[in-house]
């Protein structure tokens, strides 16, 4: 299984600015991650797209919870979009679920 | 006594003789001539009295009882200068007589007590160099015979172990400095089934190597014409003592394994008795027999075992009972024999030697060869009641981070016939990835020549990835459970969601510690499970 080092990209939609994630959510995302939150600024809401995401793993959920951490300081919510449903399994174990706002893809079939 | 100088040299002038080409010039001619050897006993009074002389001794005035002496003047020796070095007489010069018939002058003498004292060390140094020179040749000698030796018995040990369905086949063999006659070797039978063999021949080196090497073969050779194992050890027996050096022999357990049933028949040549790790404990495979190669005509108990799935027989030679520790305590079967009654002291290989090497410690140079055969029956062949078969992987991975992704890769490969929900395969992912991270992260921390092992078996109705590191790091357990809320608030790390998951993500986990190595095994149930339906 190819590894692939993850690309955090960030583009502003109506609902604001979204980070999308394509690679790997793991321990060498970290400098990716923190870039694209910095660049998304301080609108009230960020949006973190994982649609391109193929693994995760529990030091990349350590790099979401670092995120969320940041988020709550300045007020921020973070939301999720295109979450597998064995990681949105996870967010929901880890309880990541309560704290940010999952979205469910159904309408964004089109 | 150590060499004497022996050659005389003598220089011979002759004057005014007649010569071929007729000339009034004085030829001189220089001849060297071997002495007579003169030995001396090391016990003669003679070398006492040269050692204490302090110069050249006339042969004539000397007044010792001594063969010594004698056999100086039956040499025509006139005058003795013995050569001191260190106190110790390394050597004598001796000379005949003058030509001129005239006795040595003190001038003769001073001359040649000082040509003594400077030869006489470099005589010693000259005979240590030939003597270490002679050591160096000799122990090259024994290198190369080492060498042949390893040769033949490698030649001859199987170089790929064959591939059982439902069997676990492991064989390890590390020979002594001194290479002993250890040898084993598994062969399929015409029928299907498997001849499992270990023998080990007395002596050692290159006649050990040579009598292993015969031994296998009409093994081999027998053991394919019949199938019982106590006429296979008769043959071989009758054939072998007619050939076989005086005072050599071979002990050999031969057992023939059906992969099928777990049926094992097996014949003893008086080896070591072989052990069964079976789920209450151990069982001895007991047969009564002579070696091969002493007595012809001599017939083999043979006994019968059946093993199930989960047991695994072991098979050793005495290198590893007869080994012994700094305080020269042997390791004895006692202690093998606990090691095979305890699943939890870990693999029966791997496990046994690492054991072995904590009793021996670091120093201990291996007195005689060490050989071990193991047969794990897996599942029971067949897949009865929906049970799976042939399901079996084993492959390790170096310490390296990244690594567990190939180590999901290969599981979820693994298993892919199984069929299970995907669901419950990308759980299985995320636990194998995770408990492989912390194998390679804590256990090994992160030193990659230490390898992670990763064995996936089904067993019964349950499926069991089993992750194996050295155990050097603190143990997962140790963690504290992970609290999101405080995370968030900083009262905790972000990290430490590893083992959390891991028990979120499969049936049972199960952390055990034995012999220096942490093993988890992650379990699926293979039916019930999430309530999915499949046949």
């Amino acid at each position: 299984m190819a590894t692939t080092e993850l690309q955090a990209r960030v583009s502003n939609e109506a609902l604001g600015p979204v980070i999308e994630l394509v690679g790997d959510v793991d321990g060498r995302a970290e400098q990716a991650l923190d870039a694209a939150y910095t660049e998304a600024g301080d609108a009230a809401g960020v949006m973190l797209d994982f649609h391109g995401v193929a693994y995760m793993n529990s030091t990349g959920i350590a790099l979401i919870v670092g995120l969320l951490a940041r988020a709550r300081t300045s007020g921020q919510t973070l939301s999720v979009r295109g979450l597998t449903p064995h990681y949105r399994e996870i967010f929901e174990i880890t309880r990541l679920a309560d704290f940010m706002t999952i979205v469910d893809e159904e309408e964004g079939s089109a | 006594m150590t060499a004497l100088a022996q050659t005389w040299r003598k220089v011979t002038r002759r004057g005014g003789e007649p010569t071929a080409e007729t000339t009034d010039e004085v030829t001189v001619t220089v001849s060297t001539v071997e002495a007579p050897s003169v030995e001396i006993a090391p016990n003669d009074p003679l070398v006492a009295y040269l050692q204490g002389a302090g110069g050249a001794v006339d042969v004539e005035k000397l007044e010792l009882e001594s063969p010594g002496v004698t056999a100086l003047r039956e040499a025509g020796v006139a005058l003795v200068v013995p050569l001191i070095s260190g106190g110790e007489l390394v050597g004598t010069l001796n000379l005949g007589s003058r030509l001129s018939d005239q006795q040595y002058s003190t001038d003769d003498r001073r001359l040649l007590d000082g040509l003594a004292a400077q030869a006489a060390p470099a005589l010693q140094v000259a005979e240590l160099v030939q003597k270490q020179a002679a050591e160096a040749r000799s122990r090259e000698r024994i290198e190369q015979e080492l060498k042949v030796a390893q040769l033949i018995q490698q030649n001859f040990l199987p170089r790929v172990l064959p591939d059982l369905p439902g069997w676990e086949v492991a064989a390890y063999y590390q020979p002594a400095r001194e290479v002993g006659g250890d040898f084993y070797d598994l062969f399929e039978l015409p029928d299907g089934r498997v001849a499992v063999v270990i023998g080990d021949v007395t002596d050692k080196g290159v006649p050990a190597a040579m009598v292993m090497a015969a031994a296998r073969s009409l093994l081999r050779a027998s053991g394919q014409r019949v199938v019982s194992p106590g006429e296979v050890l008769q043959r071989v027996n009758d054939l072998l003592c007619p050939d076989i050096p005086d005072k050599m022999f071979v002990t050999c357990l031969y057992a023939v394994v059906d992969p099928a049933t777990g049926h094992v028949r097996y014949a003893n040549a008086g080896h070591n008795l072989p052990y069964v790790r079976t789920a209450d404990g151990s069982t001895e495979l007991r047969a009564k027999g002579m070696p091969l190669g002493l007595l012809p005509g001599m017939s083999y108990e043979e006994h019968e075992a059946v093993m199930s799935p989960g047991d695994g027989l072991l098979l050793y030679s005495d290198g590893v009972t007869e080994a012994h520790g700094p305080e020269r305590e042997m390791f004895g079967t006692p202690r093998l024999v606990e090691h095979v009654a305890d699943p939890a002291s870990g693999d029966l290989i791997d496990g046994l030697l690492t054991r072995l090497q904590r009793f021996t410690g670091a120093d201990w140079e291996q007195e005689d060869d060490i050989t071990l055969v193991t047969l794990r029956r897996t599942l029971a062949a067949g897949g009865q009641n929906g049970r799976v078969s042939g399901l079996e992987l084993r492959f390790t991975l170096p310490s390296e981070a990244g690594n567990e992704r190939e180590g999901m890769r290969r599981v979820l490969e693994a298993i892919e016939p199984l069929g299970l929900e995907a669901r419950r395969v990308e759980r299985l992912g995320t636990a194998v990835s995770e408990a492989t991270m912390n194998a390679i992260e804590h256990g090994n921390q992160g030193r990659a020549d230490i390898p992670v092992e990763i064995e996936v078996v089904t067993l019964g109705s349950e499926l069991v990835v089993r992750i194996c590191d050295v155990g050097d790091g603190p143990t997962a357990t140790d963690v504290e459970s992970p609290d999101l809320e405080a995370k968030l608030a900083g009262l905790q790390k972000p990290r430490g969601w590893g083992l959390f998951l891991i028990e979120n993500m499969v049936d049972e986990i199960r952390v055990s510690d034995a012999d220096g190595r942490h093993t988890v095994e992650l379990v699926l149930q293979l039916k019930g499970g999430d309530g999915d339906g499949d046949d």
